[in-house]
Formats: C-alpha cells, structure tokens, sequence
C-alpha cells in the first residue's frame, strides 16, 4: 500500500512506454502469418500499453486501494444482501478440474462438474419448494427474462395468445418491467396499499384473461413480507395467470417460506446476494431459475440428467422440443455456480436457517436504534424482515440536508452508503440490510454514524451537503459525464483533464 | 412562476402561441424534478406531433421524461441549441431552453390546456 | 453459523432491544398456512471436509488431455499476476460503483477496458460488459431493430450455433424476424456466407433489413469477406454487426476497418479460463451515434469539485433502473470483474505478446493441418483460416471416442453441434493455441492415423464399424 493511503492513478496507458513489457510467451515462427490474405491483416496495430510486470501490478494493486469492498467494510445496501464472500468459495472455483474444463467437453469426462451442477439443482429445489431448476442465466435480470419467456410460452402452447400483460406492484425493482418488455409483453404497475404492502383489490381489479403473469417480490422491496400473498396467488391462479417470483430478498425466508409450496409458480435466485458469490465490482453473478411442474417442460436447453446408473450428461441439441430454447452459450456461469454450491454445502440446512434468523434479527435490531434515536423517520415501524426503510424526509424539510447528503456523509465514517431512491415509492429513501454476517458492534456503530450526521445536519448542514471530504474523489461533475461522454481513452492530445501525478 | 401569457399541460410542458405558430418547452417545475437535464431527444422539422401524444424525451443524469405535445401541428423549427447545450434546460427553462415550435392546426387546442393560475395551483398540490 | 458473529450474547441483546422473546416473533407475520417445511438438506459441512469432496469432484473431470477443442472457448495462457490481482479483495469483492467517491479502482479499471477493447475493436463505444458472447450479439442484433425502427435481421449460419439459438430465444414472439443465411457450398468460399443469397435478401423492398450479423472468423474458422458484406449491407440500409474473436484482433483486420456498427464476442479467450461455460465476457461495442442505443453499464472520465480527474457511470439514463419498462434491456448485474481479468491480462502480455499469442497459435494449427494432411485427414473447406478449421473424419462422433480415451480432445464433432448442417455430418472442428505443444500434434495425427488406418484394414478397434475411406 503506498504510504500516503489510497492515491489517483493515471491511465495504463500514461504508463505505456515503447519497448516495455513482453517476455511472457515465446516468439512465433517470422512467417506463421504470411498465409493469411493482406486484405484480412490488420493494418494499424492495437495501441494497446506497453507495462513492464512491475508498473502493472503497481498500476492494478494502487487501483484497487481506492475501492471500499466488503473485504474493506460494510454495505448496508438494501436488496443488494452484501453478506461476507467466503474465502473457500475461491478456492473451490479454481481448482483446476473445475477451472481448466472446456464447456463442450465431452460428458464422459466433465461427471464432477455435471454431478456438482446437478446436486446443485437439487438443493436450490428444496430451499425454493419447486420442482425443477435451470442453472443457465447469468444474473438476476437473465432469469427473470428466462421465467417470463417460459410462462409466456405456457400460455402459447395452451392456445392462449392474448396473455400479453405482466404486473408488478409500483415499488418493484427496474428490471421487473424492463423483463417484461423484452419478452413483448406490457407492463402495468399497481400502486400499493397504504400499509406498503400489495394493494389485493387493485391486482384483482387488473388481473384478467389478458394477464400472463404478476410478478412480486417476497418480502416486497420494503422490506415487509407480503402477508396477503396466500390471496394474491389464488386470485392469480383464479385469473388463469402465473405468479413469479423475484427471488432478490430471498436471504429473509431460508427455511421459513418456499415460494413453490406456497404456490409461486417461477422464482430467479441472484447467487450474487443470497448466496455469497462476489460482486466483483458489477458482476459476475448468477441467476438460477425455479419452477413448478407447469412450466418445467419450457426450461432452457441443455438440461444436467442423472441417468439410471447414476452418471448424469447433458441434454442433446434439440432433444426437448418445448424449451425455450437458450438463454446464452454453453451450459452456465458454472465458476459462480461452483461458489455456491460450495456455499449451500457449508451452510447446510440449519445453517441456512441460521442465515435467515440472524438476518431477519439484525434489521430489525438495527431499525430499532434508528427508531429509538428519533433522528430519522421510519415510514414503516413495524417488524421487517431482512431489510428496512429510513427517510430523511423531516431532515430535509428542517435542515435542507437530503438523504444523497447523507449517503455521502457515510462515506467519511468508512461505510459504504446504503440504497438511496428505491424503491421510488418513498421520498428520501434509504433502504437497509445489514445482513446476517456484520457484527453487532458494527451494527452499532453504524447507527451511531447515522445518528451523528442527522445531528451534523441540524449543526451544521454545508459540512454535510458537501460530503464526502476524505474519500479519494469527492463529488463528481455527472451532468458534465453525460453532456460530453469521454469513453475511452484517446491518446492525442485533446480535451482531458491532466494525469494525477 | 408560470409567466402568465402561456399555457401549461398536466405534465409540465408550456407553450406559447403567437398567431398560429407555437412555441413549445418544459416548465422551470420540471426542470427541478429532473435535475441536470444532459440530453433532450427531439423530433425533425417536418414531423406532425398530436396534442397529448409524446413527441420526444427529455433526460437527466438520474432520470428521463417523455415530451407530451400541448396542441397538434407540423414542426417547423427545433432548438438546435440543445444538443450542445442541453443546460439550457435548466438555467432558462421559458426561454433559451425552448424546444420545438410548430405550426398549429387547431387553435382552439389551447382552450383544454391550464393557465399559470392553474398551473401554479397544479404544481402546489404536487 | 459458519461466517456469522453474532454470539447467543449477541442476539439476546438484539432481542431484548426489541423486547421480544424468540426471534420466531419476527416471523410472525407470515400466516400460518404459508410457513414451509424445514429444508430436508444435509448438515453443515465443515471446511476441511468440503474441500475434500470437492477435490474428488473435480478429479471425476478431465482436463489433462491434448485438447484440441475450441468453438467459442480458447485456452490461452496467463501469467499468474493476472490471478493474484484477481484475488484481491478489493477488487472481487467490491460492490456495483454507484457511490463513485469509493469506487474509483473499479470505474478506472472499467474506463480502462473499455479503451483497450475501442483500440481492438476499432470502435469508440464499448459497454462495461455483457454476459457473454451469445447475449451480447442478441442485443446486438436487437439494438439494429430499434436504431434503424425495422424489424428484420439476417444471421449468418456461419455464427456459432449457440449465438443463433439465443438470438432465437429473444426474437421469438416479439414482433422481430430473424433469417439464416446459408453457408457458401461450393469451391474457395464454402464454409463462408453465401453473399449472394445475402444480397438477394437485402434486396427485398417489401422487407427492408434492420442488421446483419456475420462472424469474423466464423464458427467454422473460416475468414469471412467483411469489407464486402459491410458494403451490401449499407446499401440496403442495414446496420453489420461483426461477431469477433478478441484475440485474433491483434492480427486480423478490425470491425472498425471494415465499416462495422456494431460489434459484439466472446472475451473469455483474454485469459479467462474455460470453467465449463462461465462466468465469461460479453464484449459489445458501437459507433459514437449509436451510443444511446447500447444496454448496459458505461463508466466515463469527468472531473470532481476540486478539478481531479475522476470516472463514473454514465449515460444511466438508459439502463433498467431509470428507463424501466422503456429500458433498452433489462440487464443489471453484468460482468465486471471478467472485464477486469481481460484487462489486466492484456497489459501483462501488451500488444507484442497478444499478436505473438495469435501468430503462435496460427503457426501450431498450420503444423496440425499438415500433420493431420500426413494421415490422410484434411480439410472440408479450402478458405483462409486462422487457427480453427474442419477436417473431414469418417465416423467422426466413434473416432473423437476413441481418441478420448487414447488421450486427445479431437475438437468438436460437428454432428452434434450442428447438426443441421449434413454437408459437416463427418467432421471434426479442431484448433490450436499457443498452448498446444508440438507433442500434442503428433499424439493427435499418430492416434487419428492409427484408428483409420485400422478401420481401413478392417481390423479391431470401435471404429472398424466405418465404411472403408469413405469421405463427403
């Protein structure tokens, strides 16, 4: 770490420097290009840097100092479930016989990953009360995509072609109408009830023979369990539509609620929250999709089968007409999948159980001291499950500090802010999980830093609206950002600001 | 402050009509909820636009917005200023940051839109 | 609990702050007909007795063979800086960068990869990533539908059939069409797109064309004529999309040299490792106008109040969580980290090291043809290639058997890949790397050799069922 803390670094590019760098590979044969016809050569080389190992490694260890992480300090991110990234996780996935296999390889020779993807599916069953799993999607978003085709082409192969509707409660997440979109079918929001929750006639009064499905998320992006989902369902099923479930909150209801049982009909789980896999700074993720018998003859092909005598193979091109067909090349993110899969055999059942039960008791620990403190307004005070809501709404309108102040403030006590604006439905929201794996000293202290801002703002407010004061960067000029987009580096000289150093 | 010779939609947008030529933008309202407005998506000169119909897209750094059309015409000029300087939006939302104009059909049109006293009675609610 | 801390100390204190009992009360919500049964799963499996598992687990895999497969995953090689960055925590397991001030590493490093893959790609736009090649040429061909307001795109049947299958699964039922273009059948160019067909189809005034997608090189490892097609294509007013391999950009002509829109490919070849199909790199890239028309994340330069340098998402507007049900495409989570590890593999072999990686391998699959030429195994197709091609094999799906257990990854057979394809029913797709080593080509031509030679003698071997030298 370099000794004056985290530093601004120039591009890798400013690093570059003709003749540094190389050695890593041997030189090819002076001809082993000359068959390729001069029209498909590449005139002009890639610019791309010339970094000795020293300057790189330098360059990418300097960089990453200037990121919190959750190996740095907490994320109270609500829906984002930034629980701790198991080490062993890492190890699992590189280990050469899982990291090193070529994803059209044979059957005969990828069994351990088969069986590892298949035992996979089996718990991922269990713990959603479903039927059948498809590991293939590779985020959230993908699944939800793959859930809506597969419930669309339900309708279509029961004759139903006018199923064209998908609704969602005004508080869902940007990707549930999004999904909807990109499956052709239309979105139309319900608003809520004045309890937060699912407003039960308003859905009744929309849902008809042209819904193809509802699309809730249990506990709702409030962070409260939808206590009239029971009605919600049979009036959908009633409707001759299918309810899907948005599996992000699923850290709330391990052990305590399985969607198929209680007669969701399609769920996505984002490994990425739930189950541990790293956020990697935006991604990778993985977004597994559970459904009941219904709609298990659509999955994404290739399947993972366990054969008779106990060995297992994949689905054959076109050897199940009904599928949806695919969701992306090869079988799945399976280096994600190998974490959790490693994850869930850790935890096993009560160590799941344990999750959901701890998680559940720190938010609402932690909304407690919020409440106590009288600093914030909690527009929802009665039991949450994992996650809840603070507004700054009496802070704004006493003190002029919003809760984008706030989150700012954060920054400078070392915590990363929590969501802010979602869901859209609450004014000045802040939207908080602390997850089952943060210690109740920082619990603790994280209320105390809350605390104190609020009554920095009363004090004094610049301070404040003007946060972060010790980060490396302090706000930024967004609207410039998007005005006049600099996307890429460019070498002239031309209309960039100065190199740090 | 609605400036009070022009008309207002429910949806923020203003104009102001001079014989059968209207001018057309979003209001100093609508500039606030946005925030930095960094992009206005508007139609060419010769497309027709109907009252109420969407005729464009406004965006800011955390939100976007359709345009909704206050009365139905041809357009015959676009604000050519916008597209380097998108701001204008925000600094001189009644002026500089106008955004179309167009040649009315109807002028009776205007009859369905709000005055500033509604406007403003609109935007207190809010 | 296995990464947990709280204590029974601990949640005795949280409870007693909420004046509840049992932590049960808060779950007292959820009504008593929709509580589940307890998870019917194992017990807790400690650390050391995991590890164990999983290292039988992966032993039931093979990866030590000489392995000739590629089709849209390379093995390349990767110097061990490029994983040990990758293990930083810092880096894995950061959040999304939404709180810019704290996450600088991150948006550089996205800033950063996208200007690397501009100077590959030849063009100015690159997202933050897609999800893998599939995807991205699926919003690829979907971005030419709403950039162009047309609802008809032509594929080549040269694209690699799990990008075809995908664009299947998001155009269908959605209004859009998509069309395959046939392979070329005859004489140099067969294996190639049949641009004659493409033109014929372009040239449909009752249905004009929104895109067309071609891959350079193609599924087949054939080299496509980019220049010409781009040509066609924007006389009909249609956008090309080029499907790349990243790494035979630092030799081959760039979508940006040929007139391409839009690119979009596979970036797992950049010293990602196979691990059977993911978490791999979604590359998508655009011209400057099309900038609003691309999904997903863009991280851009700006400044910050006291005039530093610094990066940012930008243009969000256009993503899922402003534009909602307008949103291009749904995509949130997508992949960063991968972007990273194609980064910082990129700066440690630098430009000399990425077209020595490239020439190598074109120089080991030349060794492969001819040694395979030696037995009597050639090509199907007589075009360029660079290190990917097809070789016609009697019987192929017993031989890539048999070679199996001889010890040799033959590639791919064709077969069953595309099977739709019956001019390729008895081939094999085999590529080389500069991690093929010399002693693989001759495993491989002295094993294949010595199975058909059997079969053409009639005699053992599970081969021995093929007809005698029989080929296409």
């Amino acid at each position: 770490m370099s000794a004056s803390g985290p530093r601004l670094q120039p591009t890798i590019f400013e690093l570059s420097r003709p003749g540094r760098g190389a050695g890593k590979v041997p030189h090819p044969p002076a001809d082993a290009l000359d068959r390729l016809p001069a029209q498909h050569r590449r005139e002009r080389p890639a610019a791309l840097p010339e970094v000795n190992e020293p300057e790189a490694v330098r360059h990418y260890v300097n960089l990453s100092q200037m990121n919190h992480a959750v190996d740095t300090g907490f994320y109270p991110l609500g829906s984002c479930t930034m629980k701790w990234n198991p080490k062993v996780n890492e190890w699992a996935a590189r280990q050469p016989g899982f990291a090193q296999l070529h994803p059209l390889a044979p059957d005969a020779i990828a069994q351990g990953t088969l069986q590892l993807l298949w035992e996979l599916e089996q718990i991922l069953i269990e713990i959603s009360g479903m039927h059948a799993v498809t590991l293939q999607p590779a985020a959230g978003a993908h699944g939800e995509l793959t859930g809506i085709l597969m419930v669309r082409e339900y309708h279509r192969a029961q004759g139903d072609m006018d199923r064209t509707d998908v609704l969602v409660p005004d508080s869902a997440h940007g990707t549930n109408p999004a999904t909807a979109t990109m499956a052709g079918l239309r979105t139309i929001s319900i608003k809520a009830a004045p309890d937060g929750g699912i407003d039960l006639d308003g859905f009744k009064a929309a849902l008809g023979p042209t819904t193809a499905a509802v699309m809730i998320t249990n506990p709702s992006t409030l962070g409260i369990f939808e206590s009239r989902i029971g009605d919600l369902l049979d009036a959908v099923h009633a409707a001759g539509a299918l309810a899907y479930m948005d599996g992000a909150n699923l850290n709330a209801i391990l052990g305590r609620f399985k969607p198929g049982e209680a007669g969701f009909d399609v769920m996505h789980i984002n490994t990425h929250k739930t189950f541990s896999t790293p956020h990697g700074g935006g991604g990778p993720g993985a977004g597994p999709v559970a459904v009941g018998e219904k709609l298990e003859p659509f999955l994404p092909a290739p399947r993972v089968l366990r054969q008779a005598d106990g060995s297992f193979r994949l689905e054959r091109v076109g050897e199940r007409p009904t599928s949806i067909g695919r969701m992306r090349s090869f079988v799945g993110s399976t280096g994600v999948l190998v974490r959790a899969y490693a994850y869930l055999r850790t935890h096993g059942a009560s160590g799941l159980a344990e999750i959901t039960d701890d998680a559940v008791l720190a938010a609402n620990y932690l909304k407690q001291r919020l409440a106590d403190s009288g600093a914030y307004d909690i527009p929802f005070p009665g039991v949450c499950k994992h996650e809840f809501i603070a507004s700054a709404t009496s802070i704004k309108k006493k003190t002029g500090v919003r809760t984008l102040d706030i989150a700012k403030r954060l920054l400078d006590h070392g915590f990363h802010a929590p969501t802010v604006y979602f869901p859209l439905t609450v004014d000045e929201a802040m939207l908080i999980e602390p997850t089952e794996t943060e210690s109740i000293e920082t619990l603790d202290a994280f209320a105390d830093a809350l605390v104190a801002i609020a009554r920095e703002a009363e004090a004094d407010p610049e301070t404040v609206k003007t946060a972060p004061h010790t980060a490396p960067v302090r706000r930024l000029d967004e609207a410039g950002a998007a005005r006049n987009p600099n996307l890429r580096w460019r070498p002239a000289a031309g209309d960039w600001t100065p190199c740090p150093d | 402050m609605a400036p009070p010779d022009l008309r207002y939609t429910k949806d923020h947008e203003w104009v102001r009509v001079e014989g059968d030529t209207a001018t057309i933008g979003v209001t100093d309202f609508a500039a606030n909820q946005l925030g930095d407005v960094v992009f206005v998506d508007l139609p060419a000169v010769g497309k027709a636009v109907e009252q109420f119909a969407t005729f464009g897209v406004v965006e800011s750094v955390k939100a976007v917005s359709d345009l909704y059309a206050p009365l139905s015409g041809e357009v015959v000029a676009v604000n050519g200023d916008l597209g380097s300087k998108p701001e204008l939006v925000n600094s001189d939302p009644f002026g500089d940051g106008w955004m179309i104009r167009v040649k009315v059909g109807d002028t009776t049109q205007v009859d369905e839109l709000l005055d500033a006293a509604g406007y403003e009675k609109l935007t207190a609610e809010a | 609990m296995a990464y947990g801390p709280h204590t029974p100390a601990d949640r005795q204190r949280m409870l007693a702050a909420l004046r509840m009992d049992s932590v049960d009360d808060l779950f007292a919500d959820i009504p008593v007909g929709l509580r589940s049964s307890p998870l019917r799963l194992d017990p807790p499996e400690p650390e050391q007795l995991l590890m164990r598992r999983l290292d039988g687990l992966a032993a039931k895999n093979r990866v030590d063979l000489a392995s000739f497969l590629g089709a849209g995953a390379y093995r390349h090689f990767s110097p061990p800086l490029v994983d040990q960055i990758l293990l930083r925590g810092e880096w894995y397991t950061a959040y999304t960068p939404y709180q810019p001030e704290v996450s600088q590493g991150t948006l550089q490093s996205i800033y950063e990869y996208e200007s690397l893959l501009a100077e590959l790609v030849g063009l100015d736009v690159v997202s933050a990533s897609h999800y893998d090649g599939a995807a991205a040429t699926a919003e690829a061909a979907l971005m030419t539908c709403r950039a162009t307001g047309r609802g008809r795109v032509l594929v080549s049947r040269a694209v690699h059939p799990h990008y075809r299958e995908v664009l299947r699964t998001y155009f269908h039922g959605n209004g859009l069409h998509f069309e395959e273009i046939p392979l070329a059948a005859e004489g140099s160019v067969a294996g190639t797109t049949d641009l004659a067909e493409l033109e014929r189809r372009l040239g449909d005034a009752e249905n004009p064309v929104a895109g067309v997608v071609l891959a350079q090189p193609n599924f087949y490892g054939l080299l496509e004529p980019m220049r010409d097609a781009s040509d066609l294509v924007h006389a009909a007013g249609a956008l090309f999309v080029a499907v790349v391999e990243p790494v035979s950009l630092a030799v081959l002509a760039p979508p940006g040299a040929y007139g391409a829109d839009i690119a979009a490919g596979e970036g797992q070849a950049l010293g990602i490792p196979p691990q059977y199909g993911g978490p791999y790199l979604g590359i998508l890239a655009c011209t400057e106008p099309l900038v609003r028309q691309i999904p997903g994340r863009l991280v851009g330069m700006t400044t910050d109040v006291d005039g530093r340098r610094a990066y940012v998402m930008t243009l969000q507007a256009r993503e899922q969580h402003i534009r909602r049900e307008k949103a291009a495409s749904n995509i949130c989570t997508n992949q960063t980290l991968l972007a990273l590890a194609a980064s910082v593999w990129l700066a440690a072999l630098g430009p000399h090291g990425l077209r020595d990686v490239a020439a190598l391998g074109a120089a080991r699959a030349a060794e492969l043809e001819a040694a395979l030429a030696s037995v009597g195994v050639a090509r199907v197709h007589a075009g360029a290639y660079l290190n990917e091609f097809a070789v016609r094999v009697p019987n192929a799906p017993a031989v890539h058997r048999e070679l199996l257990e001889r010890g040799v990854l033959a590639g791919l057979v064709l077969a069953e890949a595309v099977p739709d394809e019956p001019a390729l029913a008895d081939a094999l797709l085999v590529c080389a790397t500069e991690m093929t080593t010399g002693d693989d080509v001759a495993t491989f031509a002295r094993e294949i050799g010595a199975l058909l030679a059997d079969a053409g003698a009639g005699a053992g071997g599970s081969a021995a069922a093929a007809p005698v030298g029989v080929t296409a």
